[in-house]
């Protein structure tokens, strides 16, 4: 026994060794997870702060653009206000739930941001206080940016398209074919487009626009074009689709968040039904 | 360590974190070549001190770098890892007879030569951990090979500039 004692003594800087990589590594491990409950990360209030700060500064340079950006979208809104408010021909009768709103929009200010990584996230500074929940989309006026991740109070932490664990329904624009969006790791201005069939015809220049199946996005929100297709050397059935993102992720600043009200609904009938949802 | 150096130390410690934090963090070199400045406090600790505090003090760093890296648990396995391998690889790079015991194993009491060979495969073994953690079944090797060299030559740089411009010299280099 005391044998072992000894030698475990010898040893004890190799077991601390081993105990604190465990440790790293179960952290990493939890951190992923997506449904993983994440302690540390930047949503915690002192580190929101630090990055707030930081992105006040750096963002106070980029003022101009973002600027400009907000007026061509104001100017877009109007357009389409004025359409809605033309004089009705005919009377409007709310009779379909297809025309009662699914969808709640939130704004938010990025204050972090990563893009040289396997596993990008985003710092927004909007948190629970303010209406934000986990599993939320996330967009601006170029495009798709990604889902919420974790909430704290006055921050919250979001997958960014740029992360390999995130997949993103969406369908070819011209011709209605169901497709996911994953990012593979490599440019950050580049995703693969998966799960088209080989018969499918496509061509570079092609639009994918989200599905709204996943009932994270409303139906047709940006996420790129398509800049290559080639068939898929691994697996012959499919397309090998590779898409330009219009998402700019290395100049985000402003994003909006995007909430389906009727999820809940979804999600019991889904799981009533025994379909997973892979949202 | 006297309380004077400790203070020196934990004021380095916090400076190299917020250059970390708030400038490389943002920063890579053709998108490739990533700066991690904050091993310098982990890399000039003294050689008198014992494994276990050497690699709980590596854990921590790591772990406050990744709160704001967003990278939860990845530095930290990764210094750690570098702060468990330091102390064999400063009894290889030492020359043989021992005449030549440092108190600090920094630039000016190894002189160029000697803190590149000991500071660039530590930090080169640290990059391998990161970046094969942060690739992690998502295959490239490649890529991870790519960036671990380039990122390992820029942050020896970033180590030994940040040397010869701050800190006190001994031997006239």
């Amino acid at each position: 026994m005391l044998r072992i004692l000894q030698f475990l003594y010898r040893i004890r800087a190799f077991i601390l060794f081993v105990l604190l990589e465990v440790l790293a590594i179960g952290l990493i491990v939890s951190n992923n997870s997506p449904q993983g409950a994440a302690f540390f990360n930047s949503s915690n209030r002192l580190v929101g702060n630090i990055l707030k700060k930081q992105a006040d500064i750096v963002q106070f340079f980029s003022l101009a653009d973002a600027n400009e950006a907000l007026t061509e979208e104001n100017a877009q809104i109007m357009r389409q206000l004025i359409a809605i408010q033309s004089k009705p021909d005919s009377m409007p009768i709310a009779l379909d739930s297809v025309l009662s709103t699914t969808y709640e929009f939130r704004g938010a200010r990025v204050i972090a941001n990563s893009l040289r990584f396997s596993q990008n996230y985003l710092t927004l500074n909007k948190g629970s206080k303010h209406g934000v929940k986990p599993g939320m989309g996330v967009f601006n006026s170029e495009g798709v940016v990604g889902r919420v991740k974790s909430v704290s109070e006055n921050y919250s932490v979001a997958f960014s398209l740029l992360n390999t664990g995130l997949m993103i329904s969406s369908k070819i624009k011209s011709s209605e074919v169901l497709s996911s969006v994953q990012w593979d790791g490599s440019n950050s201005s580049e995703a693969k487009l998966l799960y088209v069939p080989r018969h499918v015809t496509t061509q570079a220049g092609d639009s994918v626009i989200t599905s709204g199946f996943n009932a994270v996005f409303p139906e047709g929100i940006l996420i790129g074009v398509i800049s290559k297709v080639e068939p898929d050397k691994k697996d012959p059935n499919y397309l090998d689709l590779t898409v330009k993102l219009s998402t700019d992720f290395s100049k985000l600043t402003y994003v909006y968040l995007v909430e389906n009200t009727k999820f809940n609904e979804l999600d019991s009938l889904y799981s009533k039904s025994e379909m997973t949802n892979e949202y | 360590m006297n309380i004077r150096s400790l203070i020196s130390y934990a004021f380095l410690v916090l400076l190299l974190g917020l250059v970390q934090i708030f400038f490389l963090k943002n920063l890579a070199l053709f998108g490739l070549a990533f700066g991690f400045l904050y091993l310098l406090g982990i890399l000039i600790l003294p050689t008198s001190i014992q494994a276990i505090p050497l690699m709980i003090i590596a854990f921590f760093m790591g772990l406050s770098i990744d709160v704001f890296y967003e990278t939860i648990g990845m530095h930290a396995a990764a210094s750690t890892l570098l702060a468990f391998l330091r102390p064999f690889w400063l009894k290889v790079t030492s020359p043989s007879g021992g005449y030549d015991e440092v108190a600090e194993p920094n630039l000016s009491e190894l002189g160029i030569g000697r803190f590149i060979s000991y500071s660039f495969l530590l930090i080169f073994i640290f990059s391998m951990a990161f970046f094969i953690v942060d690739q992690w079944g998502t295959g490239g090797f490649f890529g991870v090979i790519n960036k671990s060299i380039l990122s390992s030559i820029f942050t020896t740089l970033l180590v030994i500039l940040v040397q010869l411009l701050f800190f006190k010299r001994k031997r006239g280099i």
